[in-house]
């Protein structure tokens, strides 16, 4: 089985997933906190926090977004229908018995189409449910003054933001156990932090 | 050179020590409020040479000066006594709103009206357009030794006198008459033991009735009275009560429940008895917090306990019991373990608290208060208690905001026939005052008679409640309520009783939260299967 190395991940977009994952992390540990799921760092705390980090990661997506229209890399996400059900097969029965894997990553298309699925819904669906809900519930002191206390309940907001926070938090599950999934267990999480992916080299070519 | 390094390491030291005690010292006390900014040496004037043998001489001889301020002062709550309900125009004020403390002065006003800022009212007579009966000095000796007698309608001893009081020590206490004269002399702005005298002493004693008003306040450390402590802003009563021609602000009986004024400036009404006056509308850094002032009173975070000065408050007063006699025949007092008398054959049962957790409600600024003349069939709770002023608000209201409050409790007479609350004449050497003779039908019939109002013959004891909102004795910024104390699922919370909102951190939606569980533990449980079954396949596989 020959390797070949592949230079997949630039240092912005590590810099960028490092970043993001551990603003993630930070505000689903300090959100369940507020939440009143447990007593961590106490609510002041928690809330004070859960409010940095997620100005910090506005700031950090549009650098990103930026980014992604400068270097066209945002075409890695456009999701595509071909091959989803051989990933899908590939996780449910080949992955246990060995078989290649259905899609080989390269610098032009580095997310499997399983993957850009998952992609689009957390950008489609997830990303909006809790940044519309929580910059609602962010400004929920200024709704008077912005006229719209009568359109809106802080319930609902705060309900959909919990739902957005529980999926965004199952999907975190999900994506740390598929980085396991490369042909060695941290193979993915490696070329996450060198930027450099091997390859094997003797699977189809795209 | 080597010399130079210790001298520099001294200087440093010296300069840090030089900022550090200058950290510690208090700041600067406000220029003092006595009379040394006046125009006027008092002492100096013709008018006031006296001498003065009793009140109203000293009276006529200020407003020979200050020809307006009997009038002014007769307009106010303090001399009439009364006030129309913001809500409903009912007449209420000492005279006709009904407590659970004392009662109604009507019948008792010899003892009453020891705190009516005026003298002589002793009975309905008393003349309430004459300005001769104002009482200046109360509010304006600032010598500290005026004192209104307590049984003598308003009006100091003219002479020493040998008394008894009724719940203290057994025999008589020598009680001094004040100088008039002197005081006469030395009048200004009223100080803080002007209003503490009356203020502190609210429902007979010091601290009975309000819990956040007591005679600590005189002199507060700073954890009870950020405003007051002389290592805080020093501040007196009238700073934020201001008076406008002798007309107070800030009653219970016009309340502020929620300003959206703000600062008020030299063009503005001059009345600074809310949080806002001084503190604007925007006084945290942090916007979170401003924002909870749209729903939250500040009082609600800054004043955490109520009763902290190490005076104790009555929190329930139950008349039912009085009357009791010891062995001898002798009307019996209780005092428990710290003093406080916690059982008066005048009185009733009492209990007390210090360091208390206030209770919350919705406040808008509006009362159902009920009055002795009132029904009060629509005035019960849903667990049958009387509630003496019921508080207006909710959560959809825009001008309710939550408020804390001292809950009084108290079992007192009423007529089950008419449905109405008596008049009990509790005070007078007569042989139906409650206090001389320790008869309630006697004293309820005599007190209802003195009203005019009509009674059955018939009396009871009825279970009743009163709301004291609590807005004194505000806590330094870093001793108010932690974000926590509210916002938390458990039952101890300080805002479990208020239900019509969604309170983060207290709320949820069971159903998503049950949903957002199981789709977690679904996607951790089914990593887990899937990298068992990964495990155990290649085993097999490498085992061929």
């Amino acid at each position: 089985m020959s390797a070949e190395r592949i230079y997949i991940y630039k240092r912005y977009e590590r810099f960028w997933h490092w970043s993001q994952a551990l603003l993630i992390i930070g505000m689903m540990i300090t959100g369940f906190e507020v939440h009143g799921s447990y007593t961590l760092l106490g609510f002041e705390s928690a809330v004070r926090l859960h409010t940095l980090a997620a100005w910090t990661l506005l700031t950090l997506w549009a650098f990103t977004i930026f980014w992604q229209f400068t270097t066209g890399e945002w075409r890695q996400y456009i999701p595509s229908l071909k091959n989803v059900l051989a990933m899908v097969n590939y996780y449910l029965i080949g992955i246990f018995r060995d078989a290649p894997h259905p899609f080989r990553k390269t610098v032009v298309q580095k997310h499997n189409p399983l993957q850009r699925l998952a992609y689009l819904a957390l950008l489609a669906v997830i990303s909006p449910l809790i940044w519309v809900s929580g910059l609602f519930y962010l400004f929920y002191g200024d709704w008077q003054r912005l006229g719209i206390d009568a359109y809106l309940n802080l319930e609902w907001v705060a309900v959909a933001h919990t739902l957005g926070a529980f999926l965004i938090t199952a999907f975190f599950f999900i994506h740390v156990y598929l980085t396991t999934t490369g042909h060695t267990v941290f193979a993915h999480i490696k070329a996450m932090i060198t930027g450099w992916e091997e390859v094997d080299g003797t699977q189809h070519k795209p | 050179m080597q010399a130079h390094v210790p001298l520099f390491a001294g200087l440093c030291l010296s300069f840090c020590v030089a900022i550090a005690s200058a950290a510690d010292a208090p700041p600067p006390a406000l220029a003092a409020k006595a009379a040394s900014h006046s125009t006027t040496d008092h002492s100096q004037l013709e008018a006031l040479k006296g001498p003065f043998k009793t009140g109203p001489e000293v009276t006529k001889a200020c407003l020979s000066c200050h020809n307006m301020a009997g009038h002014q002062v007769m307009k106010s709550v303090h001399w009439t006594w009364e006030a129309p309900s913001k809500t409903d125009g009912k007449l209420l004020g000492k005279k006709w709103a009904a407590n659970n403390f004392c009662g109604s002065p009507l019948s008792n006003e010899a003892r009453c009206t020891s705190c009516h800022a005026g003298y002589g009212w002793h009975d309905k007579s008393f003349d309430f357009a004459d300005q001769d009966n104002v009482d200046c000095l109360a509010c304006h000796d600032n010598t500290g030794s005026y004192r209104k007698f307590s049984t003598d309608a308003g009006h100091p001893l003219y002479a020493d006198r040998e008394f008894e009081p009724m719940e203290g020590p057994p025999g008589k206490k020598l009680f001094k008459a004040p100088d008039l004269t002197r005081i006469a002399q030395h009048v200004g702005r009223p100080g803080r033991d002007n209003c503490g005298n009356c203020h502190f002493n609210g429902g007979g004693g010091d601290a009975v009735k309000h819990g956040d008003l007591d005679s600590s306040l005189k002199n507060p450390p700073r954890d009870v009275d950020v405003h007051m402590a002389r290592d805080g802003a020093n501040m007196v009563c009238a700073d934020c009560h201001t008076f406008n021609a002798h007309q107070p602000s800030g009653s219970r009986y016009a309340v502020t429940a929620r300003d959206t004024h703000g600062l008020d400036l030299p063009k503005d009404d001059h009345n600074r008895a809310t949080c806002e006056s001084c503190h604007g509308l925007t006084p945290h850094r942090q916007a979170k917090i401003n924002h909870h002032a749209g729903k939250v009173a500040c009082q609600t975070c800054h004043i955490p306990e109520f009763a902290r000065g190490g005076v104790a408050t009555k929190m329930r007063w139950d008349w039912s019991t009085a009357g009791k006699r010891d062995a001898d025949g002798k009307p019996l007092f209780v005092k428990d373990e710290h003093g406080h008398l916690k059982y008066s054959a005048a009185k009733g049962d009492f209990a007390y608290g210090e360091n208390v957790r206030p209770e919350y409600k919705w406040y808008n600024g509006s009362v159902s208060q009920v009055t002795i003349t009132d029904k009060l069939a629509g005035h019960r709770a849903a667990d049958g208690v009387l509630e003496l002023n019921r508080v207006d608000g909710s959560a959809a209201d825009p001008n309710a905001r939550i408020w804390p409050f001292k809950v009084m409790r108290g079992k007192q007479a009423y007529d089950p026939v008419n449905d109405t609350l008596v008049v009990n004449h509790v005070f007078g050497d007569d042989d139906t005052a409650l206090w001389k003779n320790y008869d309630f039908a006697k004293s309820i019939q005599a007190g209802m008679d003195y009203a005019g109002l009509p009674y059955s013959g018939k009396f009871d004891f009825i279970e009743t409640r009163m709301n004291w909102f609590i807005t004194h004795m505000v806590a330094p910024k870093e001793k108010a309520v932690p974000c926590a104390e509210c916002h938390t699922r458990g039952n101890d919370g300080r805002l479990a009783v208020i239900t019509d909102l969604y309170l983060p951190g207290r709320d949820r939606n069971a159903w998503v939260d049950l949903f957002g569980s199981l789709a977690i533990a679904g996607a951790i449980g089914g990593g887990l299967v899937h990298g068992l079954v990964r495990i155990l396949t290649r085993r097999k596989e490498n085992a061929q």
